[in-house]
């Protein structure tokens, strides 16, 4: 196993462990100890209510990583979904499908998700399939090339003379062999998911406080910049992390040589 | 050529009705619709609000309200913001230069970080140069842009002191100098991300071009390393990538949302995020529908660019 998927298992154990590594409840308030700068008692420090940053940074990697992972699943179901039946029917359904795919890529993704975040004020789980609706395309354009490729090759057709019905063709066919793809994309939707969820949440219209999320600390440290500048430094890092593990985990499956 | 623009433009069309709707529709998701700046406000009375309503023709059957919205958008009617009572179009057209002055030299930036390195990296493929850019580049496409905004800001203007943390110019000021303080950090977070992801994209190309039988046969030919490479294979590989140079470009135009909101810059990117805070519906769908039609029209202009430079294009 490579580093990168490496450092990407102790970031998932991390979040997944929390409530055991954090030194404090993540909402604990500690006004007597406010702002304070890196400590041993509070190693990266507490923010403007005396909260412990570290723990704020485990919990929000709970909140960060789900957002990522399941709004990439979100986004993978649905191009699956659109792609594999545009590629699949062709036709006037497939135009139609496309040229919906093209109207979505031509909306900027950030400010689309701004705006309807800052309309419907969403819950966590609601923010999960508004950033994965806002990022299926890039799979349903993979998986619809894929099939196009594939129903012209012969085992496909092999398969129909031999009696294969349409949904047998789908799932054991055409699949299985567009999955390279679209793992590569989803690996990418999750990069992406973070960083979307974290910008919409440096915003104010993401992660709602109390709850801790990366994107919201920054928001709040943003504000105290210049007097204590170490609250920006733990949740971005963690941020940068996260996405350059991912990203070179999904560049090593798309140039194919797995986890070797 | 001019058929196949032709063709190009025709195919925007239904797009643009898509976008249109979309836009349309996330208007009226609002609770309240494009008058729920007034439902928070406690001088406006139900009464008030139900004959706003009827004047504005919000009780009107949706798609008709649809049509005579994008009649009157499409006629450069964008109506008036909420926030200040002012035209869209007015505050728009108000925060462009400062918009068009980021965008612009961040893009040379980025273009000058770009082909070098591109070109560079393809042909020493696999050495310390490749595996150090790659290595940068990788942090770049994955780096979130405000966080990187702020560490410069923490470093740069509250550390050390160097430069001003935001704003276009000092108040008051505004020399020529004062002017470049304020543009290097916010060009800086922009040109880095932009130019990690071009360069991959014409890293790839260029490798692609490169391995095909016109550049044996030209070097073949005893056409010197450095014209092959600049002449005969950039001018192939250089077209995929400057379609999305192009896209990437009027996506910043119509406002590089993140950057220009961490520092303060004044442009359309800044007027999204305060468009943002107060629920100014009118500017911000106005906004949105100009980046995704300028989205729509460079790609047709990066496309009709491609064909200039590789006359197969407009075959295929």
């Amino acid at each position: 196993m490579r580093a990168p998927t490496l450092l990407l298992l102790c970031l998932v154990a991390a979040a997944l462990a929390a409530p055991a590594l954090a030194p404090y409840p993540p909402d604990q308030l500690d006004l007597a100890h406010r702002r304070e700068a890196p400590s041993s008692a509070h190693r990266f420090g507490t923010d403007d209510l005396g909260r412990d940053v570290l723990a704020r940074v485990l919990y929000g990697a709970r909140v960060s990583l789900a957002v990522g992972v399941l709004s990439a699943a979100v986004a993978g179901a649905s191009g699956i979904a659109i792609g594999g039946i545009a590629g699949f029917a062709g036709g006037t359904l497939d135009a139609v499908l496309m040229r919906a795919t093209d109207a979505m890529l031509a909306v900027p993704r950030l400010p689309l998700l701004m705006i309807t975040a800052s309309v419907l004020q969403p819950s966590v789980p609601l923010l999960v399939v508004l950033i994965g609706m806002a990022g299926w395309m890039e799979t349903a354009r993979g998986v619809r090339a894929e099939f196009r490729t594939l129903r012209a090759r012969g085992f496909v057709e092999g398969a129909r003379a031999a009696g294969a019905g349409r949904a047998r063709l789908l799932v054991q066919h055409l699949l299985p062999n567009a999955a390279h793809a679209v793992v590569v994309s989803l690996t990418l939707a999750v990069a992406r998911g973070i960083l979307l969820e974290s910008a919409l949440s440096f915003f104010g219209v993401g992660v709602q406080p109390p709850q801790a999320s990366w994107g919201n600390m920054l928001y709040q440290a943003q504000a105290t910049l210049s007097t204590e500048p170490w609250l920006a430094v733990a949740p971005g890092l963690f941020i940068l992390l996260t996405t350059v593990s991912v990203n070179l985990t999904g560049d090593r499956l798309a140039r194919g040589d797995g986890g070797r | 050529m001019l058929r196949f623009l032709a063709r190009r433009l025709l195919q925007a069309v239904p797009l643009l009705f898509v976008i249109s709707g979309l836009v349309f529709l996330l208007i009226h998701a609002a609770p309240g619709g494009p008058l729920a700046i007034y439902l928070s406000n406690p001088n406006v009375r139900p009464e008030d609000i139900e004959r706003l309503r009827r004047a504005l023709g919000l009780d009107r059957p949706l798609w008709q309200q649809y049509w005579s919205w994008l009649a009157a958008f499409a006629g450069g009617d964008w109506g008036y913001s909420f926030s200040d009572g002012r035209p869209v179009a007015a505050r728009i057209v108000e925060r462009l230069p400062a918009t068009l002055e980021l965008v612009g030299v961040s893009i040379v930036v980025a273009l000058a970080l770009t082909v070098p390195t591109g070109i560079l990296s393809a042909v020493r493929r696999g050495r310390w140069f490749d595996r150090l850019t790659t290595t940068a580049a990788m942090a770049g496409i994955s780096l979130p842009a405000f966080w990187f905004g702020l560490v410069l800001q923490i470093v740069f203007a509250i550390s050390l002191r160097w430069l001003p943390s935001s704003g276009r110019t000092t108040l008051g000021g505004g020399d020529f100098v004062d002017h470049v303080q304020h543009l290097l950090m916010p060009v800086t977070v922009l040109a880095v991300v932009q130019a990690s992801g071009w360069s991959r994209y014409l890293r790839g190309s260029m490798i692609e071009t490169l391995a095909q039988p016109f550049v044996l046969a030209a070097r073949a030919r005893g056409v010197p390393g450095r014209d092959v490479i600049v002449r005969h294979a950039l001018r192939n590989a250089i077209g995929p990538v400057l379609a999305i140079v192009m896209v990437d470009a009027a996506l910043l135009v119509s406002g590089a949302v993140v950057t220009e909101s961490v520092f303060a810059w004044p442009g359309l990117g800044s007027l999204f995020t305060e468009a943002l805070a107060r629920r100014d519906y009118s500017v911000l769908m106005a906004l949105l529908m100009l980046t995704s039609t300028a989205i729509v029209v460079f790609n047709i202009v990066a496309d009709a660019a491609h064909a200039l430079i590789d006359p197969r294009v407009v075959e295929s």
